[in-house]
């Protein structure tokens, strides 16, 4: 009995030892020096793994960011400026600024306002309905409504509204890793400047078809009328290709255009209710026109 | 004008659903189930019955209470999976043992794993091997056919594949042992002890003439696995006819009709490509017959299906099948 | 045992109500839309303006390039609009819009119905003709004619293959065409074997047109090199590789084109316009549409004028069925559905197919039980399945080193599926996806 104890002890110590001394030798032979920077930055990073850096995950950022000697092209839109100042801390580097931003969804094109031409029954998948045809209204701009935006975004910041048919962006929740905006086959979703209180203004149309074709098909689309060009007191909104744009930088969200647009296509988020004129919102069909 | 609906061409389907399908393995199926029941009579019943009855059911609580998923327990692949349980099962068998085989079936080998279409082992296989480890004693006495109103209370006997078994190994030859067993012609009908549902050859291969003709499954899986038996036993017992049966013995006793035409076969588990579902035949073929003949147990169907399920996944990723346009070497 | 290509294939429906009607001639609509982009390649450039008077057979845009065609005005009268009009996919895209008034072709075209048995052109002088006509192929690929003709350095044709097939459910075109025009077809087809300087040509029709097989074989047997071989009916045996394979048993290799192999093919209708190109001076200004459906009260084969609005056949075969769910743009396995009736019909039109509603949705998807139907049914021996799960999960890597270019889109995996999950819709995405790697790459 006792024979059969020690030649179990001896065996499994022989073979214990043997394994130790192999794997040494290999972990030796195999030994790869990392930075260990490296690690300190990945730690400070929000490990979202979300992509919105343009690099894979969070390891492949930090890898980044420790191999080059700047951080030109290297910014978190997840850690935002904090994160930067942290890692700028650790490198021992100048530390960079952006802008906040936010994602915007340049489409009010509901059922209502839009209307549905046909019926479409292939897979619920955005971009192979955009590859197929116009999709179910008759504007080939405008949101198809199958939601590839919610399912790229990491951060349950965007879902689709059911009233509408259309997403809506979750300001709180939004990181701005573009996730989304990748995701659009359409190139709906812009990364707008994020202002205090969260309030936008934005023309929530992307449509660079002809005024009379843009408003047969969608009654709050962008008709590239330029009213709103004209009553910019900053000279923010530039028209090109029948399609307004406000340019989040120079716009003081002083709302002038909000009013003067005769289809309701510029949108106004986040703001006090007006009080001496009737306040224009986007359900209120039609409408505009008599402001104008 | 009414609105047209607009999608992706093709804009025709072949008709074909999971539910014609399953329902299709059921009708070809039922051939084997009467001669069971006339077989094991009320017994047959009662199991049968117990088995389709708690597949459904338990597929049904499942995806309603515990995977919230969109209800599929009508499809027919439950029921499927219920009456396969119940053909590799002894008609005898206490009607609560075969309720737990169900569960297992589509709660461990079927549900965990996403339901239908992603589960690896075949579910009504898995759900038989576990009785068989938990209830050896009850899994391996099989009632005597012809008895119509006994069900718990049958006389029991041991299948032909356990005699020929014991018997080898008390050295006896071939001959000998061959002189007790059924004739060919009762084998064929299926007048000998076994699982409830894989005792009548003719029956089962009624079912795989139905199989094949309705295009349901192809001939590639069964022939496979029977070829290789065949080739396999026949070159066993040229070389020692008293020590190995014949072909024949083996291709009509115990499971291996019921498994090669209806259990291999199983769409979930069984390889995509052609070649990769010839290779999966010969394996079970291979397998089974190395059970039969030089491992512990008398039968090794359910145990070769069950290995090659596993080995499926890696013969999709390494067995393609022939391109179109292949760039031909040399 | 007839002749039939080795891999995959399925059996939809027949479903050929029309087969046994004459070719009718539409009349010509009052207005009708022509779009610059009909076929594969360069869009046309555009010749005319608003406002400019044109008459039948004029150019109104050239060429766009070496892949490109010429585009003919079909009716005379007046240019009425240069602008972006819907087409079948509903993006609105450059087309004239011309209004017809009176009857004037432009001058040379041989407006008889006279068959011209003879000609003497040299190859050469074909292949210019065919592009002064804006041939391309009418079976539904719509690749510009010329540049088949036009036969790379070194390599060689050794076969003409005129595709009958039509193995399209539904479909009856190019059946009527071959019934009525086959004298003018064997003449056309001399004139192709000629343009390619072959001795050889084969025509491959499936067996489910005796009449047609008959009536061309009864006509071969007077001319040199043309046989007509009769093919088992399965889908897909009207892709180019398919019929190659089925005719004369050589595969296409993958990423190759039939000339590869030394073959040519076109289709049948492609034929028939080419000898009206080359013995009547006549450019490609309209084409046999069918124009069918299980409801269509009078399902017919129209000779119709290329921008032909689709709801001039359809009020022609006695307007659109109460039950109407679905109208597509082709056959039921490749065709596009339309969302509106106002969409031209163009070059690559070869029917118009009405759908019932009953039929017009697809089932529920549901998870795949890898029954192997798709791998079994694909033509091109690929895993539909697998493309799909890749696609889904966007490995696009590993999509192109399964073959997915291979896929020609012709359907039968999401037509055999029981599941009834879209797997041609995912490879489809996963092509696109797969071309912009591979251009990248390139670059």
């Amino acid at each position: 009995m006792s024979n059969v104890v020690l030649f179990t002890i001896i065996t499994l110590s022989t073979i214990g030892a043997a394994s130790a001394i192999i794997l040494y030798f290999v972990a030796q032979k195999f030994k790869v020096f990392e930075d260990p920077r490296i690690d300190m930055v990945e730690q400070a990073l929000p490990l979202a793994n979300c992509g919105g850096c343009g690099y894979a995950g969070c390891r492949n950022f930090a890898e980044a960011v420790v191999k080059s000697d700047s951080f030109d092209g290297l910014y978190c839109p997840v850690g935002g400026n904090e994160t930067m100042k942290t890692l700028a801390a650790l490198l021992g580097r100048e530390a960079v600024e952006q802008e906040a931003t936010v994602a915007v969804v340049r489409c009010s094109g509901s059922p209502q306002h839009r209307p549905r031409t046909n019926h479409y029954d292939g897979a619920k998948s955005c971009t192979i309905a955009h590859s197929l045809y116009i999709g179910e209204s008759g504007c080939p701009h405008g949101c198809l409504g199958y939601g590839e935006c919610v399912d790229a975004c990491d951060f349950d910041a965007i879902y689709m509204n059911p009233e509408t048919g259309l997403p809506e962006v979750i300001d709180d929740k939004c990181t701005a890793c573009g996730a989304c905006v990748k995701a659009c086959p359409r190139n709906i979703i812009e990364l707008r400047k994020k202002n205090p209180k969260d309030r936008k203004i934005f023309v929530s149309c992307i449509n660079e078809e002809k005024g009379a074709v843009a408003r047969k098909n969608c009654a709050v689309a962008c008709i590239g009328c330029g009213k709103c060009v004209k009553v910019c007191p900053y000279d923010a909104i530039t028209m090109e290709k029948n399609l307004a744009y406000i340019d989040p930088v120079k716009c003081r969200l002083c709302r002038k255009c909000v009013v003067e647009c005769p289809t309701n296509a510029i949108l106004e988020i986040g703001f006090p209710p007006r009080k001496e004129k009737p306040i224009v919102t986007e359900d209120s069909e039609g409408s505009g026109l008599n402001l104008s | 004008m009414s609105i047209f609906t607009v999608s992706p061409s093709p804009h025709v389907h072949s008709g074909q659903s999971v539910p014609r399908l399953m329902y299709g393995v059921v009708i070809a199926l039922l051939p084997a189930l009467a001669v069971s029941v006339f077989y094991f009579g009320i017994g047959m019943i009662i199991i049968t019955a117990v088995s389709v009855i708690s597949c459904v059911l338990f597929e049904f609580l499942f995806q309603k209470y515990l995977l919230k998923n969109p209800s599929t327990h009508l499809d027919g692949s439950a029921a499927l999976t219920g009456l396969l349980l119940a053909f590799c099962l002894p008609a005898n068998l206490p009607w609560w043992m075969v309720a737990i085989g169900a569960l297992v079936s589509i709660g461990i080998a079927k549900m965990t794993f996403g339901g239908l279409g992603n589960n690896i082992f075949n579910p009504a296989l898995v759900g038989r091997v576990f009785l068989f480890i938990s209830f050896p004693a009850a899994m391996t006495s099989y009632p005597k056919p012809g008895q119509w109103w006994e069900y718990m209370d049958a006389t029991t006997g041991a299948t032909p594949l356990g005699i020929m078994s014991e018997s080898l190994a008390n050295n006896m030859p071939v001959s000998e042992i061959m002189a007790g067993m059924p004739s060919n012609l009762d084998l064929f009908l299926g007048k000998m002890l076994g699982s409830a549902g894989e005792v009548a050859a003719f029956a089962l291969l009624l079912g795989l003439v139905y199989l094949l003709w309705k295009k349901i499954i192809s001939w590639h899986i069964p022939v496979s696995i029977l070829l290789t038996v065949i080739i396999f036993t026949g070159a066993l017992s040229l070389g020692n006819p008293e020590k190995y049966p014949s072909p024949l013995f083996h291709l009509l006793t115990g499971g291996l009709l019921l498994g090669a035409i209806f259990m291999a076969t199983d769409y979930v588990t069984s390889p995509m490509t052609v070649k990769g579902m010839i290779i999966y035949g010969i394996g079970i073929g291979v397998i089974t017959i190395l059970i039969r003949t030089f491992g512990a147990y008398p039968e090794g169907v359910q145990f070769a299906i069950l290995l090659m399920n596993g080995f499926t996944p890696l013969i999709n990723k390494y067995v393609k099948p022939k391109r179109f346009g292949e760039v031909k070497h040399g | 045992m007839l002749k039939t290509f080795t891999l995959g294939g399925v059996h939809p429906e027949e479903n050929k109500f029309s087969s046994h009607k004459k070719i009718e001639v539409l009349p010509v609509p009052p207005v009708v839309t022509i779009p610059l982009s009909q076929h594969i390649g360069a869009p046309a450039k555009v010749l005319v303006n608003k406002g400019d008077r044109v008459k039948i057979g004029q150019v109104i845009a050239e060429s766009g390039g070496f892949v490109s065609a010429n585009i003919h005005s079909s009716v005379s009268g007046t240019v009425l609009k240069v602008e972006a009009f819907p087409d079948s996919t509903g993006y609105r895209r450059m087309s004239v819009q011309i209004q017809s008034e009176g009857d004037e072709w432009v001058d040379g075209v041989d407006l008889s119905t006279d068959l011209k048995k003879d000609f003497d052109f040299s190859s050469e002088e074909i292949i210019q003709k065919i592009i002064a006509s804006g041939l391309v192929g009418l079976g539904g690929a719509t690749f510009p004619s010329h540049v088949k003709l036009s036969i790379p350095q070194g390599k060689k044709a050794e076969y003409l293959i005129v595709n009958a097939v039509e193995c399209e459910p539904y479909l009856t075109a190019d059946h009527s065409l071959m019934l009525e025009k086959g004298e003018e077809i064997m003449v056309g087809t001399r004139i192709m074997m000629k343009a390619l300087k072959v001795e050889k040509a084969i025509f491959g029709i499936e067996n489910n047109k005796p009449d047609a097989i008959e009536l061309m074989s009864r006509l071969a047997e007077r001319e040199k090199g043309i046989t007509v071989v009769a093919l088992k009916v399965k889908y897909p045996q009207g892709g180019e590789k398919q019929l190659v394979q089925a005719l004369i048993n050589r595969e296409v290799p993958s990423g190759a084109l039939p000339i590869d192999v030394g073959v040519v093919a076109f289709n049948v209708g492609s034929i028939y316009a080419a000898y009206q190109a080359v013995q009547k001076n006549k450019p490609l200004i309209e084409r046999v549409v069918t124009v069918t459906g299980k409801s269509v009260k009078n399902p017919s084969n129209f000779l119709t004028r290329i921008g032909t609005p689709v709801q001039a056949l359809i009020d022609a075969v006695g307007g659109l069925p109460e039950d109407t769910g679905k109208v597509v743009n082709g056959g039921p396995m490749m065709g596009k559905a339309i969302s509106s009736l106002d969409v031209p019909v163009v070059k690559g039109s070869s029917g118009i197919l009405v759908i019932p509603d009953t039929e017009a949705n697809r089932h529920e998807t549901e998870n795949c039980i890898r029954c192997s139907k798709c791998v079994s049914a694909c033509p091109m021996g690929l895993e539909p399945y697998l493309l799909m799960s890749l696609a889904e999960r966007e490995y696009f890597g590993r999509m192109e080193t399964e073959k997915v270019m291979d896929c020609m889109e012709c359907g039968s995996c999401s037509y055999t599926c029981p599941s009834s999950r879209p797997l041609l819709d995912y490879i489809r995405l996963g092509k696109g996806n797969v071309t912009q790697i591979i251009r990248a790459r390139k670059n």
